[in-house]
């Protein structure tokens, strides 16, 4: 039942399981000409579509906020939960157990998990839930209007605000020290990385945190803000050239420079081939990717890339020890003791 | 002396975290194995060690369990309340107290004995010392059994369930039991009149506590998912599930068909276990006040985008923090409206521990039925008390999964579905789960406003008709809920409702005014809303008392709004101090409020006065009057 529904027209390309690009679509979005969500809502699209994800076995998660509403604009086929502000991290615990074969994207903003949320956060974080995670970062509140949000730079001036006076939250850094597996940044004005980044997210086993910075083109992209398109691009300091390869796909040998490139495989097989820019840069070492978003923040660069991984601790449902069938798929007969437990049950009791 | 038989209670006042629970909970199970109705009641501190603590059993031939007031035996370890007990205890009454307490006996009225139980524990070679306080306390039971005539063999009986078949440490406590009975045996002579004497009434009845109940109920209920935040009362529920579930749903694989996640807060806990009602899992979480207080985001959520999930209230005294660990009734207006908005929650109000195991599965066919939250309020003194109870009872129903769609459905219906519409017209909605997958079974849950197809809308009509058809569901709930329990007497003045575990204190206040002439019926309401047989019971009685343990009367205002013109014959008896409900104030309670014709004289005369000499006084005036009185204070 993944198949394509039938349709007019001219044959469309497909992927490996037989869909187009439009089976991963969403309804039109609401946000603004240019939001930086706008872009990653279609990475989101393209990664899920050349990745032959099939949309019924994904989930999507929100909390509130204009980041938030973005799980409508695409997957249209997936099953979706758009909660409560600051809360996503703890429906889609739970909604993890119904069915482990599944696998979820949520997507959240700056004020949805650093402020509001951060509780949860640091919780979906330590448990290591199967899932992607994403950070629409665009430093401000948009639904609401403009006002800071806790990973605003200090100094940034916004209209009616005045100027912030704290020091911004980094929520890789908070990832990190909450022991996350997977975190990685990124930049809506880099689609190209973001979509790899998401893919390989999505293959990764346990949390994937993605904090792409998002420019809000309304309320927060002056130039000289931290959250900007054109300090962005300015600034962006990739930490390698990042190339998703799925595990059925060899990887060519010859395409790739030797000595400068290092290979990180996921508990899938599948690999990320990050190619050596200017420095050097282990993403497996938790105390170095520390240490370099320390450095990074002292030298207002923005750092994108794959920051840290640990790719083969267990997934917060394996430790449960489940049963094969979903458990949404149990009957009676599983679910409930026999007759014949009742009266050990009560001579149990005194 | 004329012998008092099977009728007392005995208060036992100690140091908590002092092992005395083990003690008292033996004497508990020692009479209850004498087939006597008895119950026990834990009046505990929130503190580890150190605090004061009491507690009370009665001990009733006619099977009224509920508290008393009287403390007709006390029996006193505690130096700091040793003055406070030796008070209390009634006139006539029995006193034991250890006797390495060297302050005054003050009281001629009673019968004092003093118990040597440092002394009698040390004698005891095979106590470790490190464990001499803690034995230590089977020595006051060993003398309380010597004295009131307690059968050492049940005795013995209640320690080695309590030390789960393990001789040794049952036999270090029961050698410390004998001591004691020996000692007293050979000491004391009994100036007191009361005795046990062995009954049948307990025959086939277990004993145990609402949260382990609750817990097993659930297992029965099949229950696949909690998410729970350590708080007292309702702790024990969620550990009760750890200790039952591994082995009533042991598999062959060893794998699990459940999962029990402790979360970060109650917050996360309801989150999470939504999550996994919105999967099509049997969700539940348990908490109390301040726990569930937390919930109310969630709560709403769960009513508006109709996500089926059990939450246990097991409740404690707020408001705020409150009393920790003293019982109480008062969140069921804040249960029966959590959320901002409109919202109408179903409330399940079990009054014992049996239904605390009926509830435990009932409410997840209730929640994935109707797909909504199912409170389910049940108070610390059922939820952490030993009760004597029927025992528990297969569930009479197979389960009801409720309204779901397969990939079957789906194909058939050619994907022609509605997540929000009312297909049947009892306001239930049809809905898909998560990992379903035929390509048009997906919805989007959400919080926001939506239209009978799970989208976005801002349209003022389709808005409200999502809202009103949840209304209509509502109305639904009252042929799903459990009917309430109607206990009529013919020629009844009065009809009495009460709901939870008030039961055994209005049952024994019925039977009291009974027998000085005031006849009345009872209904104890076991859900919200409220069903027809609640309607035809409030239109039967002239005057309708409503009996609860929380200050404002909150299921008399419930009633009061549900039935607007009935509202002028209801009168609200609540009481409120975190102590389980007495006779006592239920009884005074009914006769402060009793209005009807063949009352006793003396409430004649009260409600008389009432009636004839006030004055009708202008507002004015009366302003007045409260304004001096507000002065003089």
């Amino acid at each position: 039942m993944t198949q394509t529904l039938p349709m007019a027209g001219p044959a469309v390309p497909t992927n490996a399981v037989g869909l187009s690009r439009k089976d991963y679509t969403g309804a039109p979005s609401t946000l603004c000409q240019g939001c930086g969500h706008n872009s990653i809502s279609s990475q989101i699209i393209a990664a899920c579509y050349e990745m032959n994800v099939v949309p019924e076995g994904m989930l999507k998660f929100s909390g509130i906020g204009c980041s938030s509403k973005s799980p409508t604009y695409f997957l249209n086929r997936s099953f979706g939960f758009n909660g409560l502000h600051g809360r996503m991290p703890s429906v889609a615990t739970g909604a993890m157990f119904a069915d482990t074969t599944l696998q979820a994207i949520g997507v959240s903003g700056d004020g949805d998990t650093a402020s509001i949320g951060m509780g949860q956060f640091k919780h979906i974080v330590r448990r290591n839930v199967d899932m992607v995670y994403i950070i629409e970062n665009n430093g401000v509140y948009g639904l609401t209007k403009g006002q800071f949000s806790a990973t605003a730079e200090v100094g940034l001036e916004l209209k009616k605000q005045g100027v912030n006076q704290y020091m911004p939250i980094d929520i890789c850094m908070e990832a990190i020290a909450s022991n996350a597996t997977f975190v990685a940044r990124s930049f809506a004005g880099d689609p190209k990385q973001a979509k790899e980044l998401i893919k390989a997210a999505i293959a990764h086993n346990g949390i994937a945190v993605l904090d792409i910075i998002s420019p809000c083109v309304t309320f927060n992209n002056q130039e000289n803000a931290y959250h900007s398109y054109t300090w962005g691009k300015d600034h962006e300091a990739p930490l390698h050239e990042l190339s998703y390869i799925p595990a059925r796909d060899e990887i060519l040998i010859e395409d790739i420079e030797p000595g400068g490139t290092q290979e990180v495989t996921l508990h899938d097989g599948s690999t990320i081939v990050l190619k050596k820019l200017e420095k050097d840069y282990n993403p497996t070492h938790r105390w170095e990717a520390l240490k370099m978003l320390e450095e990074a923040q002292r030298e207002n660069w923005l750092v994108t890339g794959l920051i840290y991984v640990e790719p083969q601790k267990p997934a917060f449902t394996e430790s449960f020890n489940l049963v094969d069938t979903p458990l949404n798929r149990l009957t009676e007969a599983d679910l409930r003791p026999a007759r014949e437990t009742m009266a050990k049950v009560n001579a149990w009791m005194f | 002396m004329n012998k008092i038989v099977n009728d007392f209670s005995i208060t036992v006042g100690t140091v908590n975290g002092s092992g005395s629970s083990t003690a008292n909970n033996t004497i508990l199970r020692a009479i209850f194995k004498m087939g006597i109705p008895v119950s026990g009641k834990n009046l505990f501190p929130s503190n580890i060690q150190g605090q004061p603590t009491w507690y009370t059993i009665r001990v009733n031939k006619d099977g009224y369990t509920g508290r008393s007031e009287a403390r007709e035996i006390v029996v006193a370890i505690n130096p700091a309340t040793f003055a406070r007990e030796l008070d209390a205890v009634a006139p006539g009454g029995a006193f034991f107290y250890a006797d390495d307490i060297k302050q005054p006996i003050t009281r001629s009225d009673i019968t004092a004995y003093a118990m040597p139980i440092k002394q009698l524990i040390r004698e005891q070679k095979e106590v470790p010392p490190k464990l001499h306080d803690l034995v230590g306390n089977m020595v006051y039971v060993g003398i309380l059994a010597q004295m009131i005539g307690m059968d050492l063999e049940k005795i013995y009986a209640a320690l080695d369930f309590h030390f789960k078949r393990r001789e040794k440490p049952t036999m270090m406590n029961f050698n410390a039991v004998k001591a004691g009975a020996d000692w007293a045996k050979a000491n004391l002579t009994k100036n007191d009149p009361f005795v046990l004497e062995p009954m049948t009434k307990t025959d086939g009845m277990i004993m145990a506590d609402g949260n382990t109940a609750a817990a097993l109920g659930a297992i029965y209920g099949g229950v696949q998912f909690e998410a729970w935040y350590p708080i007292t009362p309702a702790t024990s529920l969620a550990e009760s599930l750890n200790d039952y579930l591994p082995t009533l749903r042991k598999r062959e694989d060893g794998k699990r068909t459940y999962a029990i996640v402790q979360a970060e807060d109650e917050l996360a806990a309801l989150g999470m276990s939504i999550g996994a009602g919105w999967g099509g899992l049997r969700s539940m979480t348990s908490t109390s006040g301040p726990g569930l207080s937390l919930m109310t985001e969630f709560a709403g959520l769960a009513y508006y985008a109709e996500v089926p999930v059990v939450i246990w209230d097991v409740q404690r005294i707020g408001p705020s923090t409150g009393l920790p660990t003293r019982t109480s009734q008062g969140d069921l207006t804040f249960a029966a409206f959590i959320g901002h908005g409109d919202s109408q929650s179903v409330i399940l109000l079990p009054g014992d521990v049996y239904e605390c195991f009926e509830f435990g599965w009932k409410a997840f066919d209730l929640a994935e039925r109707l797909q909504t939250p199912i409170f389910v309020l049940s108070d610390l003194d059922i939820g952490m008390n030993q009760w004597m109870s029927k025992p528990f009872e297969y569930p009479s129903t197979p389960m009801d999964r409720g309204k779901v769609l397969s990939e079957k459905d789906i194909e058939e219906l050619k994907g022609n579905w509605g997540r929000y519409l009312d297909k049947d017209g009892d306001g239930i909605p049809y809905r898909t789960l998560p990992g379903n997958r035929h390509p048009m079974s997906a919805y989007f849950t959400r919080g926001t406003g939506h239209d009978e197809q799970a989208r976005y809308t801002e349209e003022a009509p389709v808005f409200q008709r999502v809202l009103e058809r949840l209304k209509k569901k509502h109305k639904t709930a009252k042929q799903y809920v459990p009917a309430p329990i109607l206990h009529e007497t013919r020629g009844a003045e009065i009809g009495i409702l009460a709901y939870g575990s008030t039961e055994s204190a209005v049952q024994e206040a019925r039977a009291q005014l009974a027998a000085t002439g005031l006849r009345s019926s009872l209904m104890r309401v076991r859900a919200l809303p409220f069903s027809k047989e609640v309607d035809k019971f409030l239109e039967k009685y002239d005057q309708i008392v409503v009996i609860e343990m929380n200050r404002d009367g909150q299921m008399y205002q419930l009633l009061c709004m549900d039935y607007p013109a009935l509202a002028p014959k209801f009168r609200s008896v609540a009481f409120q101090d975190g102590l389980p409900a007495s006779a006592k104030w239920v009884r005074e309670g009914i006769l402060n409020n009793y209005e009807g014709r063949k009352m006793k004289d003396e409430v004649k005369k009260k409600t008389a006065k009432k009636s004839i000499k006030k004055p009708p006084v202008k507002k004015k005036s009366a302003k007045k009057a409260s304004d001096k009185r507000g002065a003089k204070k």
